[in-house]
């Protein structure tokens, strides 16, 4: 058992999930008090004692799966029934509760019937895919639903998809085991997880993703927004305020022992946002437009433009209260970003230029997102030098990892000798870069 | 003293009290209560953090001393303060009484203290953590890692008996790793539907199975949808009790459209809502 306890810490180390020593030493405290072979309690022990960022949770779920293999059902029935008849099986545990047994033993049979391939000469191994594609789960949903229009549809069908997932999850965990049992723990360890998601990559990051990150927006800003008002807060004291000293002075019978001092008004700075709206950049722009807007109380004024290979104001469809997807469409559809749609930084600064000029005042902070990818056009950084020499601070955000900055036809650092240039990948160093730099402040 | 004999025990004990728990639940507050460590429980608005510390004081029978925190909290409201106009008046009515005016009857009580060296068992509740300044958790530590207070003018007062500390927060800042490393984590989470419907029955008497089962699938439908802020347990509940003040007997489109408010608070929500669940 000690054994076992010590390759997991180090492999949920090995994984990125911060565990000290401490930790460590608690859970197997933990391990004392417990019935070990109640593996839901050993689950949650281990959770409660070494996983404190629910963003580490599901790689920790998945290792857990692997150290700590359920050993209960016994080995899985094997089935050759006819595929429609497990299918209909399917259907009605898919219309169940996804937490009964059965639905975990279904999905190991599965596996057993049907997840095994040819991987190389000689070589077999386990993959989930062709057991989704012989079951195909998301054309029972018609069959599932039943009752049609309306809302009992929409509760009929979200209850189905959130079970579909929860088959795809099982019958992966058991690839994963039978992969684990036949190659060694070690070998998966590091392939099985994830990194959580404020780590992922806004360039490679999928659309259920994205919208788990959208999602992530107004907790992030409300943090960051707490974050922001704090550092303002901090040893910024104006001048005295006379009358609250005198006011707290009458406790200490007329002496004003403890001075008040007035609090700073704080720098509200202007921010104007010029971002690339181009395809290969979406995601990244998406959110970061997003975030500024989410963060809209930190800053006086907000205005963003967008553009591909010219450029136009979005500002409007970013009104408090709209909705953010509708907000994102409209500005797709709407907004007159694109002439021939291939992105050309050099023509438009030149536009922004002359067009939108008057928005940059020494009180503004400029940030512009984007890869820096100009498809061989003159990059035109003269003008980018004379649009930050207006503006009290000028930031440019790059989605892309800092080795591929020059390669092909991005010109990053003739851009970045101009212009404090930061790579950001991904959520949490876009939460560091706004924190650490005074984009807000 | 133990608080629970087995995570088991604690959720029967929990459901006594109205307090519906789950596997995370049961076997982190058991553990908490056998290390005699803090339980941090970290999740949305609404959730039944603090509805927790307040099961297990019940369910244990201790008493439930409250620390609820906010930005400018200090150690003379959290921890202990000195009556300082009793002091003047000793100091006036007696020119000697330099020496003893630092003595347990100048001593005002704050929560932090008094759960400390309270003899009876108790739970402490600190509420809303991430809401305090950062120098409150350094407070936080001595206290959370020893149980012991350190007054310069009385000494170092050690727990006599351990209290059951609950801390949580709302994550609208991260808690510091120092903090975190000595607590149990839980995360709280919107429950399954079909906990979400054991939780409305158990707090909604007289409203129908079907409805809450109802309830539930459609507040889970809700969540999925990207909205500013998801309709919580407790609003979930409060959706109950106003089927049932409405006396509806069934959730149709209808109901729900008249009734959104109560779970959607933002405007834009609703609409948003209205749109993808085809309401009018």
């Amino acid at each position: 058992m000690i054994d076992r306890h010590i390759g997991f810490v180090h492999a949920l180390r090995e994984t990125g999930l911060p565990v000290s020593l401490a930790e460590g030493l608690d859970a197997a405290n933990a391990l004392r008090h417990l019935d070990l072979a109640d593996r839901q309690t050993l689950r949650e022990a281990y959770a409660a004692t070494l996983v404190k960022r629910p963003q580490h949770r599901e790689g920790f779920d998945v290792l857990f799966d692997l150290w700590f293999p359920s050993t209960t059902q016994g080995p899985p029935k094997h089935r050759d029934d006819d595929p429609e008849d497990l299918r209909t099986e399917l259907a009605g545990l898919l219309a169940g509760d996804p937490g009964r047994p059965e639905f975990r033993a279904f999905a190991q049979a599965m596996v057993e019937r049907f997840g095994q391939v040819q991987a190389g000469p000689g070589r077999q191994s386990w993959f989930s895919f062709p057991v989704m594609r012989a079951l195909s789960p998301q054309t029972l949903i018609a069959r599932l639903l039943g009752e049609r229009g309306g809302l009992p549809e929409k509760i009929a069908r979200q209850r189905v998809t959130t079970n579909i997932a929860a088959f795809e999850a099982a019958v992966a965990a058991d690839v994963r085991r039978r992969i684990a049992e036949e190659q060694g723990r070690e070998r998966i360890t590091r392939s099985a997880v994830k990194p959580p998601i404020d780590r992922r990559d806004f360039l490679r990051v999928t659309k259920a993703e994205l919208a788990e990150m959208r999602r992530e927006i107004h907790p992030l800003a409300r943090r960051l927004a707490t974050r922001l008002s704090m550092k303002h807060k901090k040893g910024d004291r104006g001048r005295l305020d006379f009358r609250r000293t005198v006011r707290a002075s009458l406790q200490s019978g007329g002496v004003p022992l403890t001075t008040h001092l007035k609090p700073r008004r704080p720098h509200k700075p202007e921010l104007v946002v010029l971002t690339d709206a181009s395809d290969s950049v979406a995601g990244f722009a998406q959110f970061t437009l997003l975030l500024t807007f989410a963060l809209r109380e930190q800053f006086t004024k907000v205005r963003a433009f967008a553009f591909v290979d010219t450029v136009d104001e979005i500002t409007k469809y970013f009104a408090p209260g709209t909705d953010v997807l509708d907000a994102i469409t409209r500005m797709t559809t709407e907004a007159d970003i694109s002439r021939f749609g291939r992105t050309d930084y050099g023509h438009v600064l030149r536009t922004f230029e002359e067009r939108h000029a008057s928005a940059l005042t020494p009180k503004t902070s400029l940030l512009i997102l984007g890869d820096a990818r100009s498809n061989y056009q003159p990059p035109n950084t003269e003008i980018l030098k004379r649009l930050t020499e207006k503006v009290r601070h000028a930031y440019w955000l790059n989605p892309e990892p800092r080795e591929q900055w020059d390669t092909g036809d991005s010109v990053a650092s003739g851009y970045a000798a101009i212009i404090s240039m930061h790579e950001c990948r991904n959520v949490h160093q876009l939460a560091a870069l706004i924190e650490n730099t005074d984009v807000g402040g | 003293m133990t608080w629970f004999a087995s995570p088991s025990e604690a959720v029967t004990r929990l459901r006594q009290t109205g307090y519906l728990s789950d596997d995370a639940i049961a076997t982190s507050v058991f553990l908490a209560g056998v290390l005699q460590k803090p339980l941090l429980a970290e999740g949305p608005a609404g959730v039944g953090k603090t509805q927790l510390a307040k099961a297990i004081a019940e369910a244990t029978g201790s008493d439930l001393v409250r620390l609820q925190c906010y930005e400018g909290l200090d150690e003379a409201r959290a921890l202990y303060e000195w009556n300082y106009k009793k002091q003047l008046l000793r100091i006036q009515a007696d020119d000697d009484a330099w020496d003893d005016i630092f003595a347990e009857e100048f001593l005002l009580e704050r929560p932090l203290l008094k759960a400390i060296r309270s003899d009876r068992p108790t739970v402490l509740l600190i509420d809303e953590t991430d809401k305090a300044d950062v120098e409150v958790e350094g407070l936080l530590l001595e206290i959370l890692s020893d149980f012991q207070v350190t007054i310069p003018e009385l000494g170092t007062i050690t727990a006599t008996r351990r209290p059951f500390v609950v801390l949580t927060s709302n994550a609208t800042r991260e808690l510091s790793e120092a903090l975190k490393r000595r607590c149990l984590y839980l995360h709280l989470d919107y429950p399954t539907p079909e906990r979400e419907r054991d939780i409305v029955l158990a707090q909604v008497p007289g409203i129908a199975e079907t409805v809450a089962e109802q309830l539930a699938r459609t507040a889970a439908t809700l969540r999925a949808l990207e909205l500013k802020k998801s309709p919580s347990i407790a609003e979930t509940v409060d959706w109950a009790h106003t089927l049932l003040a409405l006396g509806r007997e069934v959730l149709d489109e209808q109901t729900v459209s008249e009734t959104l408010g109560v779970v959607l608070k933002h405007h834009s929500d609703q609409q948003r809502a209205a749109k993808e669940l085809g309401l009018r």
